[in-house]
């Protein structure tokens, strides 16, 4: 189903980029995700990865994601980037980075915004550098791809940016491989080289994951300051919702492949409305809280994203399920504003909801 | 938790405890050139009944010191007694009657099954090895486990592969039940598991706790993991115990200045909190315990280090207005009412970015 449409997708991007005109659909926002579909075709069925998920990111501010494992949000991240495997993962939906469609948008296309426009931090920077250059020569092929400078040139570059992330002595640091980096530092150093092209979005998928906490603590300030500096709007990928708390302005909270909820930080901390969210806050012990005796769980496991439960697929887990009139296991819910720039997938009615979080949720908390 | 257990009923005794790892260069005859001190020289009381949380960032030993109250790793130097006995100098016979007693829980669910062994089987290895049940009775002992913690027993016959992360971590807590142990050693045994399956095995955890009277030594580095568990904690940096108080008091009122940077470091899962939080952010990162520093181990990146702190090692005692067991190895604590996030130190401070061991020829 995808090649034929995506091509034609394609062709039509191409038309209106030639000629300026209007498009069908004129984003207002920096970078506007519309009913995004990843799915990848697998022996067992078709994987839903992510399955209709829609946000909006301004430029100089930054939203965070939130999931488990198997949420979708690092495919999410992937394929705003373009770099899911094009040959076997089926993307459909709008992906406006800019003005430019990129979900429809050829490789060269993408290949050429990437880096420069757009840029991403992984999570394991061991893994994600290669180990057989230098680090130094890592950033200046990224940098000379989209500048035509002299290798000196990048060179002074890639030395002047891994000393802007706190690398000590960059003018000797440039010239070692990633191994001779502590986590910390390689993190650093990815950070430098996804920043060497001063894009103007950044996805940092779980970039504190695996580290300790006191280095964790440098890296999102770094963060922090050069989201100031470069005024870049932040995508921060996450399970840690402690991290999201303190970087993010918004939160998208995603379910199976789905945003469940999306709102401001104080919406989802101080007024969350889906039970999901709901659970993730009681799940989590926290130092600021009185140490209570149990913490309350969410029941039974994430969903399998090939056969997803009918309906609302956190029906199997959710402890109100029940007061949906059984519409919560037949029907989808649709992501519906319940309060301006606050919105909530869940069939509970919204004064329901609202009751449930301030009588029986906040006060276990 | 059981809070109440009886002040000097010391089940596990560790004292000078070192442990070091030799690293070895040559082709034919292998020469020690250097040394990883893993631990350096531990003391600590694990109560009959408590939970002792250790913290610490990676490579502060906290997970050798772990498999050297187990006795998975012989110690280079020093004592551990259990229950009166020291372990170090026990037989391969009298070791396999302790191992009964001391129980382990990996961190990692998926490296610590093996993938081509039935569960049932993985669970009842324990009777197996040390011939307490076979047949039709280690079947049903195993099936009274599974449910113990959780697991339907009629999965007895499936792979570790059909089951989730949170699955297989209840496997590994069956099979650690399966002797019945006093001692549970448990190494990072959520951080590999989602928030939500967390909060489950947290719980476990603590219901076997109250339910069998077990005694854990809880390592995490998520701390408000071990603040949730713990009874005591012991903070670890670079092979030495900085500090050992009590959970709450730790928390409330950390005294040296590398537990306060690290509670000050952890992230807080609410906007506003997070926007008051003073972080104190520490310069580099942890050094190489192959070579750690002078004096007190953590002087290079302590933002109160003095001269004295350089030249000589601060002993764990307890320090002036604390409780009598709440130790701490500085010379200058942080006093309340200190904010270290404008202390200045009284020596240069150097980065710590690790120095690797120069190629050694």
């Amino acid at each position: 189903m995808a090649g034929k449409a995506s091509k034609a997708r394609g062709a039509e991007t191409i038309d209106t980029a030639a000629t300026g005109a209007a498009a069908a659909h004129t984003p207002s926002a920096f970078l506007e995700v519309r009913d995004l579909k990843i799915h990848f075709p697998s022996d067992d069925g078709l994987v839903k990865s992510v399955d209709g998920l829609s946000f909006e990111l301004e430029r100089g501010r930054t939203l965070g994601i939130v999931g488990e494992s198997g949420s979708g949000k690092s495919v999410t991240s992937l394929g705003i980037l373009g770099l899911h495997n094009r040959r076997n993962a089926k993307v459909s939906g709008e992906i406006w980075l800019d003005g430019q469609e990129l979900v429809g948008a050829t490789e060269e296309q993408v290949r050429r915004l990437r880096g420069r426009d757009m840029a991403m931090i992984f999570q394991d920077p061991l893994s994600s550098m290669h180990p057989f250059y230098t680090v130094g020569q890592q950033i200046v092929e990224a940098y000379r791809i989209h500048h035509d400078v002299s290798k000196k040139a990048a060179r002074k570059h890639a030395i002047e940016m891994l000393g802007r992330v706190g690398i000590p002595k960059p003018d000797r640091r440039v010239d070692d491989y990633p191994h001779q980096f502590s986590g910390g530092m390689r993190q650093r150093a990815m950070i430098a080289m996804a920043l060497s092209c001063d894009p103007e979005l950044l996805i940092a998928d779980e970039p504190t994951t695996a580290l300790d906490v006191t280095v964790q603590a440098q890296i999102l300030d770094l963060i922090r300051d050069l989201q100031r500096e470069f005024n870049s709007a932040v995508i921060m990928i996450t399970h840690d919702l402690g991290v999201v708390a303190e970087l993010s302005d918004d939160i998208l909270v995603m379910y199976g492949g789905r945003s469940v909820e999306y709102g401001s930080v104080e919406d989802v901390f101080h007024r969350p409305e889906h039970p999901y969210t709901w659970g993730l806050l009681g799940s989590m012990p926290r130092l600021d809280r009185d140490r209570t005796e149990r913490l309350m769980p969410i029941k039974g496991t994430p969903p399998s994203l090939i056969n997803l439960p009918p309906g609302c697929a956190f029906s199997p887990r959710c402890a109100f399920e029940g007061l949906t009139d059984g519409k919560a296991t037949t029907e989808r819910p649709e992501l519906r504003e319940s309060a301006p720039g606050h919105k909530v997938a869940c069939h509970l009615p919204a004064e329901r909801r609202r009751q449930i979080w301030a009588e029986e949720i906040a006060p276990k908390l | 938790m059981t809070a109440e257990a009886a002040q000097d009923d010391v089940l596990v005794s560790v004292e000078g405890v070192v442990k070091y790892f030799p690293i070895k260069q040559g082709i034919v005859f292998k020469k020690e050139v250097a040394r990883v001190h893993a631990v350096d020289g531990v003391d600590l009381k694990v109560r009959r009944g408590e939970t002792l949380g250790i913290v610490g960032e990676s490579g502060c030993g906290k997970s050798t010191l772990a498999r050297c109250v187990t006795g998975l790793y012989p110690v280079t130097a020093g004592r551990i007694t259990y229950d009166g006995e020291d372990i170090t100098g026990f037989s391969r016979s009298r070791m396999k009657a302790f191992r009964r007693d001391v129980q382990m829980i990996f961190q990692d669910p998926y490296g610590s099954l093996n993938p081509r062994r039935r569960v049932g089987s993985i669970i009842g290895d324990p009777f197996a090895i040390h011939n307490i049940a076979d047949g039709a009775d280690r079947k049903k002992r195993v099936q009274e486990l599974m449910e113990l913690v959780g697991l339907n027993p009629e999965h007895y016959n499936r792979f570790p592969a059909e089951f989730s992360g949170g699955q297989r971590q209840r496997i590994g807590v069956a099979r650690a039940l399966a002797l019945k142990p006093k001692l549970i050693v448990c190494d990072e045994p959520v951080s590999a598991l989602d928030v939500s399956i967390q909060a489950q095995v947290i719980n476990l955890l603590k219901d076997l706790q109250d339910e069998l009277g077990l005694t854990y030594v809880f390592i995490a580095h998520d701390l408000s993991v071990v603040r949730h568990v713990s009874d005591r904690i012991a903070v670890m940096y670079l092979g030495k115990v900085a500090e050992l108080a009590d959970a709450p008091a730790l928390y409330e009122q950390p005294r040296h200045p590398y537990s306060a940077a690290l509670l000050s470091a952890a992230s807080i899962a609410d906007p506003d909190e997070a926007e008051r939080a003073e972080r104190i952010i520490l310069i580099g990162d942890v050094p190489s315990p192959i070579d750690p520093p002078s004096g007190c181990r953590f002087h290079p990146r302590c933002p109160k280090a003095q001269e004295r702190c350089v030249a000589e090692e601060p002993a764990l005692v307890v320090r002036d207005g604390d409780a009598a067991d709440h130790l701490t190895a500085c010379h200058f604590p942080v006093e309340p009412g200190d904010d270290l996030t404008r202390a200045h130190a009284g020596i240069s401070q150097e980065s710590t970015a690790p120095a690797l061991p120069e190629a050694t020829t």
